[in-house]
């Protein structure tokens, strides 16, 4: 297949229309495997795909920006952890530990707010950022540390460390950071100038204000910093090579040990960053409940997205439509939002098992 | 609280504990030592967990909703088989993703089913009126484990292919298909353990109610050795540590730790930060730190089956 490609170059136009093609095919498998859960779910297709379009695209309520604005906030933690899952695997490294490494580095920003509140605004926000990247990197960190020194597998530590980190932000916000009243499990709301400002004016939501903040600039420069350091960089070269054939990496010269383990706190770092920025431009505030999942839906977004950051991004975008569809579908059509769960699960259980039969027919005719 | 009492409650709640995490181990040490990492263990329990739940709604029979969670735990081990054993595609994978469609599949049918109503159902019996009909059969569990595994020809050859599936091959065993059979008989122990934490000891069903048990009990089988024995007794170390909690509300640490500031003049100090009484999130931790720190004691110095998480495939 490979050799074939080398051999027979194709004009550029051929290889865009390729893709198109491609693309095409892809969304409509997808509204197919769409419709049919949703059939399977006993929800009615005909007014529930329209409804989650509706949220995802806008026309509905307050207009079509409002509409991308939600599709573009619910994909920015997916980005930032779907590149820290890219990067962990590409090495890899089979990192599950998105979901606590995005909680630690949101617990890390809050304690930095909590100790010094009276510092400017400015300056207490690109701190708490300092903080969730060293937070995330530092537990990232030790599933790889755990791997490489120890041989513990990251598979499972990473699960155990998602756990304890839900439960630490959770004795953090009924202790030391919980609101002054004490009454809730929760922190007090962030003040309004330490946030990520809102990009879209109110005017042009239909008075509503959306949800677009400042954050996403940070999402989106993250994508390409991501592409160079793993393409254009020795140590990303180091990293892609370990992933790919380790006793490679090893006879090539380079310390798969140390490879491992700057994979795992980089990861950790882009997670732990998603949790800050999630709690600068939208939550505001900390609490058990903090992350309905991202560090989980990561793996799939990352996966789909073929462990490219181009292609990350892109599936984190469509995953963020799809859950603004769905969240919005539920107040409108009655349609439960897990339902995004069960597709983005569906459709990579569908691409792993079209590899799964290509690579066997591979086999099969290299083979013998 | 007298120390009979805590005693025989800490046992109880070890004993609880233990119970899923055993169930899914022996399986696993058996999945295991024929060279496959199940690690959809995870979904395993929460889908087996909930069709025990559904069909014990339905039916108001506990037993028939046992066996739908038997056969989930089979289903969903098949379907694990065919991708990474048939397909030869990479096991963490495509457990990782079997995880998160169980966590979905379950989540959905959960809201719609249950939007209105609580889930409440019937719950196997008791023995002994304190001990869930299922717990003793953990120990028969990991007895039949052990005899297959050391004293049957099948054992032999489940550990030649987790060792050098090649060889197992060369001498007339269908690799293949051995570990499916062993994958999908860990699947079915594993949905005993899915059915006890939904109907075993409880009546109810909860999202992610699994709260990554699946992989303790991976986690078990690294510390246990790939031994069932030394499975059991990781089990029950990682239920103590669960019960912990139990032990931490029941002897009132909360007043013991009020005490100890008090003693240190360090209470007014301990109210300005907030932290003047143990939150009980700290206890829920345990288990996984615990897990943690056993990995780190047992993964480097234990010897793994040779070929395993590696797929085989014909040439």
């Amino acid at each position: 297949m490979s050799a074939r490609r080398m051999t027979t170059p194709r004009s550029l136009s051929a290889r865009v229309i390729k893709v198109a093609l491609q693309a095409c095919a892809a969304a409509l498998s997808f509204l197919i495997l769409l419709a049919g859960t949703l059939t399977l779910f006993g929800i009615r297709a005909k007014t529930a795909l329209p409804a989650i379009a509706d949220g995802a695209f806008g026309g509905w309520q307050y207009g079509h920006l409002y509409a991308l604005s939600e599709t573009v906030v619910e994909a920015v933690p997916l980005i930032l952890t779907g590149l820290g899952v890219l990067v962990a695997w590409q090495a890899g490294m089979f990192s599950i530990g998105g979901e606590g490494q995005l909680l630690i580095g949101a617990l890390s920003a809050m304690t930095v707010e909590h100790f010094i509140g009276n510092t400017p605004a400015p300056l207490i926000t690109f701190l708490m950022l300092v903080a969730s990247v060293v937070g995330g990197a530092l537990w990232g960190g030790i599933a790889g540390w755990l791997r490489t020194t120890r041989n513990v597998q990251e598979v499972i530590s990473t699960i155990m460390l998602n756990y304890i980190a839900l439960y630490l932000v959770g004795a953090a916000v009924l202790g030391p950071l919980q609101e002054p009243s004490h009454s809730g499990p929760e922190t007090a709301l962030l003040p309004d100038p330490v946030l990520f400002a809102h990009i879209l004016p109110a005017a042009w939501t239909g008075g509503i204000t959306a949800r677009l903040h400042t954050g996403v600039i940070i999402a989106l420069i993250a994508v390409p910093c991501t592409a160079v350091w793993m393409y254009r960089t020795r140590t990303g070269f180091a990293l892609r090579l370990t992933g790919r054939n380790a006793d490679a990496a090893r006879t090539a010269g380079f310390s798969v040990d140390r490879v491992r383990l700057i994979a795992m706190v980089v990861s950790g770092a882009l997670c732990g960053l998603a949790g800050s920025v999630q709690l600068l431009g939208v939550s505001a505030r900390l609490d058990q409940q903090f992350s309905p999942g991202w560090g989980y839906s990561a793996i799939p977004v990352a996966l789909m997205g073929g462990l490219t950051p181009g292609g990350t991004l892109v599936s984190a975008l469509f995953f963020g439509a799809l859950t603004a569809g769905t969240n919005s579908a539920e107040r409108t059509a009655g349609v439960p939002a897990v339902v995004a769960d069960v597709l983005l699960a569906a459709s990579v259980m569908a691409v792993v098992a079209i590899r799964a039969w290509r690579g066997r027919a591979q086999l099969a005719s290299g083979g013998d | 609280m007298d120390i009979t009492g805590l005693v025989s409650s800490l046992s109880g709640s070890t004993a609880r504990a233990a119970t899923p995490l055993i169930f899914a181990a022996a399986g696993e040490v058996l999945v295991q030592r024929s060279g496959v990492v199940n690690v959809g263990l995870e979904g395993i329990l929460l889908g087996s967990a909930f069709t025990a739940t559904i069909v014990t709604y339905t039916t108001h029979n506990p037993w028939l909703g046992l066996i739908a969670a038997l056969i989930t735990g089979g289903i969903m081990a098949a379907i694990f088989s065919a991708f990474t054993i048939y397909g030869a595609a990479d096991q963490v994978v495509v457990g990782v993703v079997l995880n998160l469609f169980a966590l979905g599949v379950t989540g959905t049918l959960f809201r719609i089913l249950f939007a209105t109503h609580a889930a409440k159902t019937m719950e196997l019996p008791f023995v002994f009126h304190t001990i869930p009909i299922l717990t003793p059969f953990t120990l028969a569990a990991v007895a039949v484990v052990w005899y297959i595994l050391y004293k049957t020809r099948l054992g032999l050859e489940i550990r030649a292919c987790g060792e050098k599936p090649s060889a197992a091959a060369a001498s007339g065993v269908n690799v293949l298909k051995l570990r499916t059979l062993v994958t999908v008989f860990g699947g079915v122990l594993a949905g005993a353990g899915g059915a006890f934490l939904s109907i075993g000891q409880n009546n109810a069903f909860a999202e992610n109610m699994s709260a990554g048990r699946g992989f303790i009990a991976l986690a078990i089988v690294t510390a246990g050795r790939w031994n069932p024995i030394g499975c059991l007794i990781a089990a029950l170390v990682f239920g103590l540590s669960d019960a912990l909690q139990f032990l931490g509300q029941a002897i009132g640490l909360d007043h013991y730790y009020r005490l100890l500031l008090i003693h240190l003049h360090l209470l007014t100090v301990a109210k300005q930060f907030n932290v003047n009484h143990v939150p009980y999130n700290l206890f829920l931790a345990v288990p996984y730190v615990v897990t943690l720190v056993i990995l780190l004691g047992s993964s480097k110095s234990t010897r793994a089956p040779a070929s395993l998480g590696k797929p085989y495939v014909r040439i």
